[in-house]
């Protein structure tokens, strides 16, 4: 009956799904400008973790191998960064839902990705500074890469490329629970088991049978593993690529079920 | 007006609704709900808390899919064209959607830049609204430092930073003070004025009837009454004059006097000298009323106009008074009901 259906829409352009997701990511990193205690506080809890197993756990873990627990543990508190910054994905994106913001979002002629692209980014540069800060207080404490430069880069990237593929994951919890508080204490239970039973604080040999099967196949294991070998040297090549295929998983799962969350959440 | 589409009712209707649907579980939020409001006019939808107005915006703004029932805004479908809708109407929520940790031209640009407009008509658009709003000198502060009133003018300016066709405001001065309230009411019959096609809630009987040319009583998911807001007080009886005489032996001679202004028959309280009367123009028969008391020698010791409110509406409407009756509409309690008189001593 109608003209309207029978109407080419103009076919949104590509860059503006680019130029959406770009002008979100903007607006959240103000928030870290201009709250720099959110950012304090987000670089403290890292650094103590890089304190307290460095000078408290340090001297009681032997690590086969390993001189200097520090080199060690460098790529397991790379991901415990990321990982951990990964759960402020879905606390930001409650609080959004929570305070209309996503309601606005939804209303503009903006890409449904956008909004998540966004939030995922910004927090994706959040952990840039914050794993930037750790190798600071890493080297302080003693830490060396001992693979050279392009490595060294290699590691930071595929650190942050985990941290994104949480943040997709942190993202769907956040707008499934959709309350700040529950977001905040839902978003930290599931990544506790994660980030422990893994290798990155621990050999995985160290662990009771049960628990190794678990930590073998733990995406935290397999990218500290590759962390490891990036950071430490000796082969890169196949840990490296086990931890892309897990990012690459992550992603191909968590990204369309969060952006299909977003698009029907309704308030 | 140019526009194309529009087939589903008149030509010139910029929101209309057919039959319209939505359930939450059990609770039918929205029940077949039938709207239309031409192009250029103001539709007030007034209801109480949970009546279904919020549920309904939500639909015509994209947010929600329909469970049946069909709707057009600015010609295009809510659900089939919802992306290309999206780019003509504008939206301000129940809750000020602006950003904090921002400040208000930041967030005016955003929501620029997220309409497209490119980044120089961005932040033309951005100074325009700061402007027109009021908010030029605090344009620079973020706006966590803004007061309630102001956080609602830079949700409005947001809302029209697109240009929109047609607009949608939810509640637009729940939990303003008076003064807020009517600065607000200023901006928007302003903004009406150059052809924007408007939908506003409103728990305020009174709101509905400044701003509104046509009103729909929403109560239960359901339209209970239409019109405008002469019809709906008409409906409802109008107002109620009610005045008392300096010397109540004549109260009768008092309520014979102005029986023919009435749109009903005088009540009479001989105890304490009062007469009551309603009628369908109460302001305008007011100088009348006095004339003819003074006429007849009768002094007046109180004459007061009651104005029907929001729960007289309800009462004759539904026979219950409003009232919170759902989940969906949620805001502030609304300010202390009851007549408000307009006193005119003598």
């Amino acid at each position: 009956m109608s003209t309207v259906a029978d109407r080419t829409l103009p076919r949104r352009p590509l860059r503006w799904t680019f130029a959406d997701a770009a002008a979100v990511t903007r607006r959240n990193l103000y928030r870290y400008i201009r709250v720099p205690t959110l950012l304090l506080f987000s670089t403290i809890q890292p650094v103590m973790f890089v304190l307290l197993f460095t000078y408290v756990f340090g001297g009681a873990i032997q690590v086969p191998g390993v001189d200097n627990y520090i080199d060690y543990l460098m790529a397991g508190i790379l991901a415990q960064t990321v990982i951990f910054g990964s759960t402020q994905t879905g606390v930001g994106l409650a609080e959004d839902m929570s305070r209309g913001m996503v309601d606005r979002f939804r209303s503009l002629p903006m890409a449904r990705s956008a909004v998540l692209a966004g939030r995922t980014l910004s927090d994706t540069v959040r952990n840039l500074f914050v794993v930037c800060l750790m190798l600071v207080v890493g080297t302080l404490v003693g830490f060396r890469f001992h693979a050279g430069v392009v490595p060294a880069l290699g590691a930071v990237g595929l650190a942050l490329a985990f941290g994104l593929a949480f943040s997709w994951i942190s993202a769907l919890i956040g707008l499934s629970v959709r309350d700040v508080e529950s977001a905040q204490a839902a978003g930290f239970v599931w990544v506790f088991p994660l980030v422990f039973a893994s290798s990155a604080f621990v050999p995985v040999a160290s662990m009771p049978g049960w628990l190794q099967a678990f930590a073998d196949v733990n995406p935290v294991t397999i990218t500290v593993n590759a962390l490891r070998a990036l950071t430490l040297g000796g082969p890169t090549t196949r840990p490296v690529l086990e931890a892309l295929a897990w990012i690459l998983g992550i992603l191909l799962v968590f990204v369309p079920l969060a952006v299909n969350r977003y698009r029907r959440a309704a308030g | 007006m140019s526009r194309i589409g529009g087939t589903g009712g008149g030509v010139s209707d910029a929101i209309i609704t057919e039959g319209l649907r939505r359930s939450f579980g059990s609770i039918k939020a929205v029940d077949r709900v039938d709207l239309a409001a031409p192009a250029g006019t103001v539709l007030g939808l007034l209801g109480p808390n949970g009546a279904g107005k919020t549920t309904i915006v939500r639909i015509l703004t994209t947010l929600l899919d329909p469970d049946g029932g069909s709707a057009r805004v600015a010609g295009y479908d809510v659900v089939r064209d919802a992306e290309a809708l999206r780019s003509v109407i504008g939206l301000a929520g129940q809750f000020a959607a602006v950003d904090d940790n921002l400040t208000g031209r930041e967030n005016l640009d955003l929501v620029g830049r997220l309409y497209h407009l490119g980044r120089d008509e961005a932040r033309r658009r951005a100074d325009e609204m700061l402007e027109r709003f009021e908010l030029t000198d605090a344009a620079n502060r973020l706006v966590k430092t803004y007061s309630g009133g102001m956080r609602r003018r830079l949700d409005l300016g947001a809302s029209l930073v697109g240009k929109p066709q047609v607009l949608f405001l939810d509640e637009p001065t729940t939990g303003l003070d008076p003064r807020s309230r009517f600065g607000l009411w200023d901006v928007i019959r302003e903004l009406v004025s150059d052809g924007t096609t408007l939908l506003l809630t409103t728990q305020y009987l009174e709101e509905a009837d400044r701003l509104a040319d046509h009103i729909a009583v929403i109560d239960g998911g359901r339209v209970i009454a239409e019109g405008t807001s002469d019809q709906l007080k008409s409906r409802v009886g109008g107002d109620l004059l009610a005045l008392r005489v300096a010397d109540r032996a004549r109260v009768a001679e008092a309520a014979a006097a102005i029986a023919d202004l009435g749109s009903g028959a005088p009540q009479v309280v001989a105890e304490s000298g009062e007469v009551s009367l309603p009628v369908a123009e109460g302001a305008s028969i007011l100088a009348e009323v006095v004339r003819r008391l003074d006429a007849a020698g009768l002094e007046i010791s109180d004459l007061a106009l009651g104005r029907p409110t929001l729960d007289d509406v309800f009462l004759a409407l539904t026979g219950h008074v409003a009232e919170a009756s759902g989940e969906d509409d949620e805001g502030p309690a609304p300010p202390p009901r009851g007549r408000r008189p307009a006193r005119s001593g003598a």
